[in-house]
């Protein structure tokens, strides 16, 4: 009969604690208590939930299979109130007894509300408008609120602080943090560091308020300020409180345990004077210390499992140097012993520079590292925490503690550090979990980060991690194999996806799916790029199944963010005639378009034309698609050229109207954009497009590729010069179906091109290396042939309902069902 | 039986106490949504690629996004607008907004699509008088 085992606390250290000891082999019936009615999740992660980079389901650590698989009984939403130490029973709040043989209280902390006038409705909990920022509730609460308001204070400049100013900016205009002490992460940074980091913060529009006590949260019904102790007032219909937080020991010391600033443990996480009862994590009080970070939980986890199992009976936990390194708001901060040097012969070693928002400082004393800040640039935060932790020798040229010269390779890095150095500080994992994983024969990276949990935290180390797999695997590294997947739900790269479609001779999105997918499953993020796909492979043998199309596709027109479309007529080569343009102002106005537009591919943009409009629009313009919805051939930019610049020495109107008539509408992996630009000038920015043709003296057109200006900004590779616009055309159309065949889906051509290489392109499309290119002509040749202009597609609807509104915003009609016109 | 506004008076929110025929089957093509008003709420209703029909509300909780124009598998809906993701069956949000409103929805058997009121919970006592009065 194993012991029982009962956890109070199913956050994560009394998960953690478990997972240690069912790593040890611990023979225990277990139960576990949680009093959120959740499996658990990832506290650290709440700040990027609220930031919306996350989504809830992402953040949970164990999901209710595993407590089933390794028997543990597990009560979510039940509270324990009362422990009986005497009799090893605990009970929870609605009298049931659960007994004992080894008990560990995990209960962790709570949000520290500061006791101001206002934060409280007698009766009601928290004021309207006021919340923690703690739980998973708290996080969904938060966000549903602030979503309909304009204005959020903060109150708490410390981490947690930061990040919720930081996530409710997602939700609303107006964020003004206010923090007591005089800088920013006072209990971490120093002063300099503090404004640093303040200023970083402040680029981001969040207003900062220092030195400032909030005495009062004003409002009578709703928060609509707070009152600060100047008598200043932030006016504000949110507030956060992120002052800090305080141990859960309340059930502790009401049943008779030793309590403090939390529950009073020894080197073995025993409560004092107790020989079964056992606590870990932020409800505990270890030497006088109370941690609020990962860290030492972790830490705690351990010795306590190796106690309790007996797989280690001199475990015994000494408390833990508390080194951080963390993105705060988007800001990378490390921290680590002292904030201020406080000897006078301290070395002190200080870089600023804060127009850039860095800001270093380094404390050395006898020789050995004894302090640290880093804002800014981290860049050298793996070496400092080891140099910390361990007292090593420090380099002679003291500089090198804060940057590298000579920039030593990463790999150099990876293997210097020691085996037990903590490269992954959210969740505890050391250098050596990471090489005896990869040894151990996982050596894809996403392998390791899902079997250690390195990187899974605030994902800060990543970079790190990768960097050890590497070193560990000695060069053999494996890619993840979903990362090359063309789509999530095909568990094939592209080429081999490509050979199953065509062995199959699979011509609609469904037939792939029932045929490739695990289970047969069909998967709504894979439809569109399947679709793209099949049809640049079949042409008109495509099975066109409408609902593999993104609504963009479906309409012929891009979707806005008020549900509305975009009209872009086609306007080849950004040229355009009086008689074009009077249509397209007659029928702007006459149907009231909110908004016309010049885009940035020189063409003319009708916006907010509700759906059901669409075809009328079409039928009174009366002119081919522009595409600019789809990922898709869409536009060729080009300058006036030789007609009229007196600089021009190529015609490049002409041969950007040639190309966009030949190759207009063809679908692709993302989005094609064009330009020809009549001199080296570059007016029409033939540098920086997916491909860009540039007329030089001599009559010659270069072209380049894998340009981009957008989010990312590329100058294009030169593939070619040839001395004929029929040779632009022929080379462009080879290049492109290139990129069709070979380019994973929604990548640019700014990343296909160096992942590539422009040599081996050039090969394949210039020098026919590989014998490719007539086949590539061939198939463009097939694409070209194949385009209709979808905007013909309007006399009648393809399927039932393509036009009809989903929009809320206008009264719909509302259904009666005329029974008589049933069919 | 058809849809209508909701009473003057009737509880807010509550939109309408008796299922509605919203379409023919046919209007909805498989594998797509199309949204229909339902009493005073907007109803996305969905047809899966099997035959079965799923109802949420109609606006995605996120940015107001319509969700009867996106995506869908057999289990989920994809915002056309940031691509938010909600359970078909539950409502429930896959990445993290607040969830959707289901509604009961079924096909009779002349193929018409019949939406029912939402499920509330918890569960307030009905302001409608019921048929037999």
């Amino acid at each position: 009969m194993p012991q029982r085992l009962v956890v109070i606390g199913n956050g994560m250290a009394g998960a953690r604690t478990v997972e240690e000891i069912l790593a040890r082999g611990g023979d225990f019936a277990i139960t576990m208590f949680g009093a959120e009615p959740y499996g658990n999740y990832n506290r650290i992660m709440l700040s990027n939930v609220l930031a919306g980079v996350e989504d809830e389901s992402g953040i949970f650590l164990n999901d209710l299979s595993w407590y089933a698989d390794n028997g543990i009984t597990l009560h979510t939403g039940r509270e324990i109130t009362r422990i009986d130490r005497f009799a090893k029973v605990v009970y929870d709040a609605d009298g049931t007894a659960t007994g004992y043989d080894k008990l560990i209280i995990a209960t962790g902390s709570r949000a520290f509300v500061p006791p101001i006038p206002g934060v409280h409705r007698p009766g009601r909990g928290y004021h309207q408008g006021v919340f923690a920022f703690r739980t998973l509730d708290d996080t969904r609460g938060m966000i549903r609120y602030a979503r309909e308001h304009q204005r959020a204070v903060v109150i708490g400049g410390g981490l947690l602080g930061l990040e919720a100013a930081r996530g409710l900016q997602n939700h609303l205009p107006h964020v003004t943090l206010v923090h007591s002490a005089g800088h920013l992460m006072n209990a971490q940074l120093d002063e300099q560091g503090g404004n640093t980091l303040r200023r970083s913060v402040e680029a981001l529009g969040i207003e900062v308020i220092t030195g400032a006590y909030t005495t009062e949260i004003l409002g009578k019904h709703t928060v609509t300020g707070v009152r600060l102790r100047d008598g200043r007032t932030v006016p504000c219909d949110v507030v956060v409180l992120a002052a800090g937080i305080r141990a859960n020991a309340e059930l502790a010391q009401t049943s008779g345990l030793v309590t403090e600033r939390g529950i009073v443990v020894d080197d073995q996480m025993r409560a004092l004077d107790e020989p079964d009862i056992y606590a870990v994590g932020e409800c505990v009080q270890h030497r006088g210390e109370t941690y609020g970070l990962v860290a030492p939980l972790w830490d705690q986890a351990r010795v306590l499992a190796g106690h309790l199992t007996g797989a280690d009976p001199h475990a015994a936990y000494h408390g833990s140097r508390v080194a951080t390194k963390l993105k705060v708001a988007g800001v990378d901060v490390a921290a680590m012993g002292l904030r201020e040097p406080e000897r006078d012969d301290d070395e002190t070693l200080v870089f600023a520079e804060p127009a850039r928002g860095v800001y270093k400082r380094v404390i050395v004393r006898d020789g050995r590292l004894v302090g640290a800040t880093l804002v800014g640039d981290v860049r050298k935060v793996a070496f400092l925490m080891q140099a910390f932790d361990r007292g090593l020798p420090l380099p002679e040229d003291r500089v090198e503690l804060m940057f590298d010269l000579g920039a030593p390779s990463a790999e150099v890095s990876a293997a210097e550090l020691s085996d037990d150095a903590q490269v992954c500080n959210c969740n505890g994992v050391t250098k050596a979990v990471i090489r005896d994983t990869v040894q151990a024969g996982c050596k894809t990276v996403t392998g390791v980060m899902d079997a250690t949990r390195a990187g899974k935290g605030c994902g800060t180390c990543k970079g790190l991690v990768a960097q050890i797999v590497e070193w560990a695997a000695g060069g053999e590294v494996e890619e993840d194999p979903a990362a090359s997947w063309y789509v999530p739900g095909v568990p094939m790269p592209k080429p081999e996806l490509m050979r199953a479609i065509r062995e199959h001779e699979l011509t609609s999105v469904s037939q792939v799916f029932a045929t490739l997918a695990p289970g047969g499953e069909e998967d709504a993020r894979s439809k569109m790029g399947l679709a793209s796909l099949l049809k640049m492979m079949w042409g008109a043998r495509y099975v066109d199944e409408r609902d593999a199309r993104f609504i963009n596709d479906r309409v012929h027109a891009n979707i806005q963010r008020d549900g509305t479309f975009s009209v872009v007529p086609q306007m080849k080569g950004g040229v355009t005639t009086p008689a074009q343009l009077k249509r397209i102002a007659e029928v702007a106005e006459r149907h009231q378009v909110p908004m016309v537009k010049l885009t940035g591919g020189q063409r003319i943009d009708l916006l907010g034309v509700p759906k059901e409009k669409l075809p009328t629009l079409w039928a009174e313009l009366d002119m081919p698609s522009g595409y600019a919805y789809g990922k898709s051939f869409r536009t060729v930019k080009t300058c006036v050229g030789s007609d009229f610049c007196r600089f021009g020495v190529g015609d490049s109107t002409a041969l950007g109207i040639a190309i966009e008539e030949r190759y207009q509408g063809i679908e692709g992996p993302a989005k094609m954009k064009l330009a020809v630009t009549g001199c080296p000038r570059n007016c029409a920015e033939a540098y920086v497009k997916d491909l860009g043709v540039v007329a030089v003296e001599g009559g010659r057109w270069e072209i380049y590729v894998g340009g981009a200006a957008g989010a990312h900004v590329r100058k294009g590779d030169l593939l070619a010069t040839v001395d004929s616009p029929a040779e632009v055309i022929t080379l462009t159309g080879r290049f492109l179906q290139y990129y069709r065949e070979n380019a994973n889906w929604l990548e640019r051509t700014y990343a296909f091109v160096p992942r590539v290489g422009i040599e081996r392109i050039r090969a394949v499309v210039v020098d026919d290396a590989d014998g490719l290119a007539d086949d590539l002509d061939a198939a463009m040749d097939a694409s070209v042939a194949a385009y209709r202009d979808p905007w013909k597609e309007r006399a009648e609807p393809v399927t039932p309902g393509q036009f009809r509104t989903s929009l809320p915003l206008t009264v719909l009609p509302q259904v009666p069902v005329r029974e008589e016109t049933r069919p | 039986m058809t849809a209508r506004p909701a009473e003057p008076g009737s509880a807010a929110g509550v939109s309408t106490a008796e299922p509605v025929i919203v379409a023919a089957l046919g209007e909805i093509p498989l594998g797509e949504g199309r949204a229909y008003a339902v009493g005073d709420a907007m109803v996305a209703v969905f047809r899966l690629r099997d035959g079965s029909v799923r109802a949420v509300s109609a606006v995605c909780p996120h940015r107001g996004g319509p969700l009867a124009d996106g995506q869908i598998d057999r289990s989920v809906v994809l915002c056309p607008l940031h691509l938010n993701a909600f359970d078909l069956t539950t409502g429930c949000s896959l990445s993290g907004q607040p969830d959707l409103t289901v509604y009961p929805v079924a096909v009779d058997d002349q193929d018409r699509v019949v939406v029912s009121p939402p499920v509330l919970s918890p569960p307030v006592p009905s302001p409608v008088p019921s048929p037999g009065d």
